[in-house]
């Protein structure tokens, strides 16, 4: 087992027991809490698969907007559902065991694929990915177009977000 | 030298854990909590893929741009619907709010 897998496996596993907080703590500050937890985790495993940049924005965007926002949300509804009484659904059993079965499927059709254990390959020589990723998001050959409607989509959500979180009168 | 295996993995145990979150918890905040794991968890994925799978390509990186977008509008819109619920209905809880139920 060499230095980099022992690495991977401590993150991986924080990230996941992380990740089981998150959908089990009853404090939902807490949960907030242990998702930054999670999202930095997700943002090591990127640096992990050589893609710096997508850890940078992980941390930029997941964990200084969205969860940032989450705990706002969180805090202007705070009054209705305090830390007591129950906050899962009454099937929530049901739930685990999808979820357990969802993963076992997951994993075993995984594993009856050809390359599921793929060696990493060398990166190419000489070609910077992010160069190439940012040529890309802009060539009219490449992802031109659902770039600018992500963008379109993005303007348009914002914009609908304040409209619907509008208070009148 | 990891192998794919792992990522991939983890990135089931990832996306299940949310699955859990979104269809077992009450609290509407909490399911948008969920689907963001679940977004995490295909982003794993797709940087996997283009790192072994296809490391000269560019689309799994690009697809992984998509998704942060998409992640940030639906967080956007989700929590505003959560605000204007809560401002009209008094709750936030997902079993309560079933105007639209019959």
């Amino acid at each position: 087992m060499t230095m980099l897998q022992v690495i991977f496996l401590i993150v991986a596993a924080v990230t996941l027991g992380a990740a089981v907080m998150v959908v089990t703590a009853r404090n939902l500050v807490h949960a907030a809490l242990w998702l930054i937890l999670t999202l930095f985790g997700v943002a090591i495993l990127f640096v992990l698969l050589s893609a710096p940049f997508f850890a940078v924005v992980q941390v930029v965007i997941y964990i200084g907007a969205i969860a940032i926002l989450m705990i706002f949300a969180i805090m202007l509804t705070r009054r209705v559902m305090q830390d007591v009484g129950p906050q899962y659904n009454p099937g929530w059993w049901m739930a685990a065991l999808i979820s357990l079965v969802f993963f076992g499927g997951l994993v075993w059709m995984l594993s009856s694929w050809g390359g599921f254990s793929t060696p990493l390959p060398e990166l190419p020589e000489g070609i910077d990915p992010l160069q190439q990723l940012g040529q890309a998001l802009v060539s009219p050959d490449a992802y031109v177009i659902p770039f600018e409607v992500a963008s379109v989509l993005l303007l348009g959500a914002l914009i609908g977000a304040i409209t619907i979180a509008w208070e009148r009168g | 030298m990891i192998p794919l295996s792992y990522y991939l993995v983890f990135a089931a145990a990832l996306f299940s854990i949310g699955l859990y979150g979104v269809l077992a918890r009450k609290n509407a905040v909490a399911i948008l909590m969920g689907i963001e794991l679940m977004l995490n968890a295909v982003n794993v994925n797709l940087l996997a893929f283009w790192r072994y799978r296809a490391p000269d390509g560019i689309a799994g990186q690009a697809f992984a741009v998509m998704v942060f977008a998409v992640a940030a509008a639906e967080v956007a819109v989700g929590l505003a619907l959560v605000i204007s619920v809560y401002r009209r209905r008094n709750t936030v809880a997902a079993d309560e709010i079933d105007l639209l139920k019959w």
